[in-house]
């Protein structure tokens, strides 16, 4: 097989591992801008699924969020994040990192607010009310009762925000980002296939790495004692 | 973004209604054959899970790998085998269906009571009766579900294939991309959303129309 032989040849070249265009530059790109737009995507998703699976309101909208978080394609995410960036932040930062950044972010955004919403809900309503009966606080429940016993859930939840996110940062090397699309990109347009292949592959490890990694801490994180069966989302 | 461009120019979207046509066109073929290869494969599947559970565990893990892997590298590792075609898009496109559609086939399945899969074993039901006759409407619920979520993500993957030469709507989110010109990337993008939200209203009033006896829940 020729195209493997110059895939593997790729990957030993040397000069791809130096200057902007190197893969450590590209898999740091990668991770840097996913792993802020899932730390934003968590920040602003978490608290309002844990209050609302707290007090029981306003389930529609955290089903619907994620309901329309599906509907929208990541491609058209980024591009819509183009005029969005360009007026926020002017017109020169409406391509490169900004307008990838906060795409990636409202696709991080549903998985952790239903899952959250979904596992809160899910605590035994009898463990609470004895917790109730004990005299801890709401803030007390929620803490100490709700969110340990809803964990596996949550973390299972940015899993899947982490995952897709990194997978769609790949389509920020159309707005003139770096990451690891870039290769994918560029190899396309230069017809350049072993370039397009490794940078394919890379990607898919990446992805695959990520999901392993959040597979493995959770794992570590969650107690054995409520280790449910996951898969909400 | 050009300076002085406004976001969204009316007179070249009316100018190119023909266009939107034939790519809304581009756009459910695409989707259709996706997933109705995808449910044909995923069928399949599913009554091996259920005939021989150990295949569960690997067929879960390759449909898993799968979905995981980004679609754009997907595509990327198919093209120097299959180049720049309809069947590279519809591979990938596929393999994004399995996971989601032997998923739910499987859980409905399984979901149907004991009692009624052993009240028609009773009554004479040969297996495949008992499939056809009383576990799959039984388990339609959950397995339109699956097909309304493949056909809302098979639509926003539509948009990814405008990179290797397809894409439907995803074509003019392309051209605008690398126009700069907002007024077709916000068509494209508007389009394809909208789409994803008409199939689904459509495959909900499928699903109330095939199982009657569920629209008390």
């Amino acid at each position: 097989m020729t195209l493997l032989g110059d895939v593997a040849r790729w990957f030993a070249d040397p000069a791809h591992y130096q200057g902007s265009d190197a893969v450590q530059t590209r898999v740091l790109e990668h991770l840097e801008v996913s792993g802020l737009a899932v730390l934003v995507g968590v920040l602003l998703a978490l608290p309002v699924g844990l209050y609302l699976g707290h007090t029981g309101r306003f389930g529609f909208i955290a089903v619907n969020v994620a309901n329309v978080g599906r509907a929208i394609p990541s491609l058209a995410a980024i591009a819509l994040a183009i005029p969005i960036a360009g007026t926020l932040l002017g017109a020169a930062n409406g391509l490169g990192f900004w307008p990838t950044f906060l795409a990636l972010i409202p696709l991080a955004i549903p998985p952790v607010l239903t899952n959250a919403y979904v596992a809160v809900r899910g605590v035994d309503g009898d463990v609470t009310e004895a917790a109730r009966g004990m005299g801890l606080g709401e803030a007390g429940i929620l803490r100490r009762i709700e969110l340990p016993l809803a964990l596996p859930l949550i973390l299972a939840g940015i899993r899947t925000a982490a995952v897709n996110v990194v997978a769609t940062a790949t389509l920020g090397a159309l707005v003139a980002f770096g990451g690891l699309g870039r290769y994918i990109v560029d190899g396309l347009a230069l017809q350049e296939y072993d370039r397009l292949f490794a940078g394919a592959l890379l990607v898919a490890l990446l992805a695959i790495a990520v999901e392993v990694a959040f597979g493995t801490f959770e794992r570590a994180a969650v107690s054995p004692g409520i280790r449910v069966q996951q898969g909400a989302l | 973004m050009t300076e002085g461009e406004p976001l969204i120019r009316w007179d070249w979207i009316a100018s190119h209604l023909d266009e939107f046509a034939f790519r809304l066109g581009e756009h459910v073929e695409l989707t259709v054959i996706a997933v109705g290869v995808g449910f044909v494969i995923a069928f399949a599947l599913s009554l091996l899970i259920l005939r021989a559970p150990r295949t569960e565990g690997p067929i879960t893990a390759v449909t898993g790998t799968m979905y995981t892997i980004p679609s754009l590298a997907l595509f990327a590792l198919l093209i120097p085998y299959t180049g720049l075609t309809v069947v590279t898009a519809e591979i990938g496109l596929v393999s994004y269906t399995l996971l989601i559609l032997v998923r739910n086939i499987v859980r409905g399945i399984r979901g149907v009571p004991a009692d009624v899969r052993e009240a028609a074993v009773g009554m004479g039901y040969a297996p495949r009766e008992v499939l056809w006759r009383i576990e799959l409407p039984l388990a339609l619920a959950v397995i339109i579900a699956g097909v309304r979520l493949a056909t809302i993500s098979t639509i926003g993957l539509v948009t990814v294939t405008s990179l290797i030469g397809q894409g439907g709507f995803g074509f003019l989110i392309l051209i605008g991309i690398q126009r700069f010109f907002t007024t077709e990337l916000i068509a494209g993008a508007v389009l394809s959303v909208a789409l994803a939200i008409l199939a689904d209203a459509l495959l909900v009033l499928l699903q109330r129309r095939l199982t009657p006896w569920a629209r008390a829940a």
